[in-house]
């Protein structure tokens, strides 16, 4: 199943996350385009093999990923792949360890006392779970947007330019132009260009909260975003304009986002994985598919129930 | 009877008892408030009053010596040297203590017995805590009666005072703030210097200002460790630290406003004793008043130098 170990090889020696904390902007890693000859965005969003049959190397993977707190198995033994620039949905009943799936992939479970992750975890096929790997180079690599918006109580500007800073960016010219691009990206800069400066982050509605927190992560420059129910707290036109804000987002980063809203999976993403808890109350993989085949066509009778509302 | 005036006539039966409770508890809570208030008031105008014909400028500024009344100068410059140096000594290793304390030491048996210490520590008599001054920082050292001992005795319940208030204003700190700021790949120390520290000073200006409030008033744990020694003849040309005639020297003995209002009305030397002690202590509550507002108003700043860049 390890297709990606010669990769891994070959690009370990010169990826930067491996090169601890280096907080100027300019080393961080070129972004790897996984679109070669043969092979289409296309083939490359949904995963198919390519011209050759040789599947293109998913921008991110778990591989046997097992979680623990304390005692208590919480996500058992997944596997899954997610190719460069495309959208994976999380569902599942509440429970079934999605959020805590998604936080290995910034191994923000590193902070909870008592959590346990086995198995591997690979960005660009570098395994995330080595002693070696800098955190902090990761989570530049790999943002989050969490279930509640949580801006700083600092200005608007100052929430964006946080992690450019963090990473020693202070040339206010190049900063201005970042923070106006991020958040022009998260569909937020029309709303606040006015009062930059002086008006703090809390001071916001919920929705423009949340698209601050997009922005926020846009700013650090990530490849991949993680999304823990993002729109759970919002207004339904809040939530369209963050899920349209999302399929935007898909041409340039690769998203994996937990939903409890089957509409949003289905209207975002463009492959979906379904969890469920299993006797033992640990979550686990039932399915994985093309968003439209796993809502149409399930292939498990669980899934089938789950999607169609018949539990959950 | 039609369902719509029975679910009305419920309705106001329930919310009935309800709001009588709320109002009576709002009044109890209002009545408190407006007793403590009052006393507070009664304390201010008390020592406003009485200080009326005893504070002048040559009250604030001369020295005891001067005239029968005698000024408080020199004491109440010790007072403000005395909380300088106290608070120079507890206010950083407070707070570092208590970063360290709630960011990195972890709960555990021996972290708890530190912050039991802590408390416990913090609320031993003041007297003693003096007499264990003199031991320490007057006999063991040497050096007589001097400022430093004094701010060194003072040091012993304000640095835990300061590392427990300030843990506990770091702690306050939301784990959601903790974690948006390390997701976006910040330090840990970038953490603590960015978002939780700005937004613990509130709670940390808190510590500081509970903590000069026990400088200011402190007289017991001072008495045998700054000295008892009547000031006079500051000579404030004189820079030399090391001179323990200078005034700027921490070596040199520092009786301050507190002690002398407990010296002069103890002693009963002094006719105008009750008159000193009235003006001295207004003299107290102004510059508390002074130094809380400062303190608010400096922490204020800060924040927002803190968040800022
Ligand atoms: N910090 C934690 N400490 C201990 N146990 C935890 C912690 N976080 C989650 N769990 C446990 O792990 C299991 C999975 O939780 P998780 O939050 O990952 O589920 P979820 O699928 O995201 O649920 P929801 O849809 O309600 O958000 C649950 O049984 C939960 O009790
Ligand atoms: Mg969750």
């Amino acid at each position: 199943m390890n297709t990606g170990d010669e990769m891994t090889t070959t690009t370990r020696a010169q990826d930067p996350i491996e090169a601890s904390i280096d907080p100027s902007p300019a080393t961080l890693p070129p972004r790897i385009v996984p679109v070669g000859p043969g092979r289409t965005a296309d083939d490359a969003r949904t995963g198919s093999p390519d011209v050759a049959g040789v599947a293109a190397m998913p921008k991110v993977a778990a591989e046997a990923v097992s979680i623990t707190y304390g005692t208590k198995l919480a996500v058992r033994d997944v596997s899954l792949e997610v190719p460069e620039r495309s959208i994976l949905a999380l569902i599942g009943p509440s429970g079934s360890g999605k959020s805590t799936f998604l936080r290995c992939f910034n191994r923000m479970n590193d902070l909870i006392p008592g959590a346990r992750v086995t198995g591997q975890v690979r960005l660009d096929g570098i395994g995330l779970m080595d002693p070696d790997v800098s955190v902090v180079e990761l989570r530049r690599r790999v943002g989050m947007v969490f279930q509640r918006p949580n801006p700083f109580p600092m200005s608007i500007y100052d929430n964006v330019a946080y992690g450019p800073r963090r990473r020693g960016a202070s040339d206010r010219a190049q900063l201005d132009e970042l923070v106006e691009r991020s958040l022009t990206r998260a569909a937020l800069w029309t709303e606040v260009k006015d009062d930059l400066r002086r008006k703090s982050g809390l001071a916001l509605s919920g929705g423009q909260q949340q698209r601050l927190c997009i922005a926020r992560v846009l700013a650090t420059e990530p490849e991949v975003i993680l999304m823990d129910e993002p729109a759970s707290a919002l207004d339904p036109i809040s939530t369209l304009r963050v899920e349209e804000l999302m399929r935007e987002l898909r041409e340039l980063y690769t998203i994996i986002i937990v939903t409890h809203n089957m509409q949003q999976a289905a209207r975002v993403s463009d492959r979906t994985a379904f969890f469920n808890m299993g006797e033992d109350r640990a979550g686990y993989l039932v399915e994985l598919d093309d968003t439209r085949t796993l809502f149409t066509n399930p292939k498990n009778q669980l899934t089938e129930d789950y999607v169609s509302g018949r539990f959950g | 009877m039609s369902a719509p005036s029975q679910a009305r006539g419920a309705l106001r039966g329930t919310s009935g008892r309800t709001i009588v409770a709320d109002r009576a508890a709002t009044v109890v809570l209002w009545a408190l408030g407006g007793f403590v208030l009052l006393l507070l008031g009664a304390i201010i105008l008390h020592f406003v009053i009485a200080s009326i014909g005893v504070v002048s400028p040559s009250f604030i500024f001369g020295d005891p010596s001067d005239t029968e009344l005698g000024g408080v100068g020199p004491l109440l410059w010790n007072s403000v040297y005395m909380l300088v140096l106290a608070m120079l000594i507890a206010v950083p290793l407070g707070i570092l203590a208590g970063i360290y304390m709630s960011e990195y030491a972890g709960d555990n048996r021996v972290t708890d017995t530190i912050r039991f210490a802590e408390e416990a520590i913090s609320s031993v008599p003041s007297i003693v805590v003096g007499l264990f001054g003199l031991i320490a920082f007057v006999n063991l050292t040497h050096w007589g009666f001097t400022a430093l001992g004094g701010a060194l005795a003072l040091t012993l319940f304000n640095l835990p005072l300061m590392a427990r208030l300030s843990e506990q204003a770091l702690r306050a700190v939301p784990a959601d703030e903790r974690s948006a700021s390390l997701a976006l790949g910040a330090t840990k120390w970038q953490t603590i210097r960015h978002v939780v520290l700005p937004l613990a000073i509130p709670g940390i200006v808190t510590g500081i200002i509970l903590t000069a409030g026990r400088v200011f008033g402190e007289a017991a744990a001072l008495l045998f460790t700054a000295g008892l020694s009547t000031p006079t003849g500051y000579n404030f040309g004189n820079l030399n630290i090391f001179d323990p005639k200078s005034p700027w020297s921490p070596f040199r003995p520092a009786t301050t406003l507190s002690v002398y209002i407990w010296k002069t009305n103890s002693e009963g030397l002094s006719q105008f004793a009750a008159q000193i002690g009235d003006g001295a202590s207004a003299l107290l509550l102004g510059s508390v008043l002074i130094f809380n507002l400062g303190a608010r108003f400096l922490g204020r700043i800060l924040t927002r130098r803190l968040t800022a860049a």
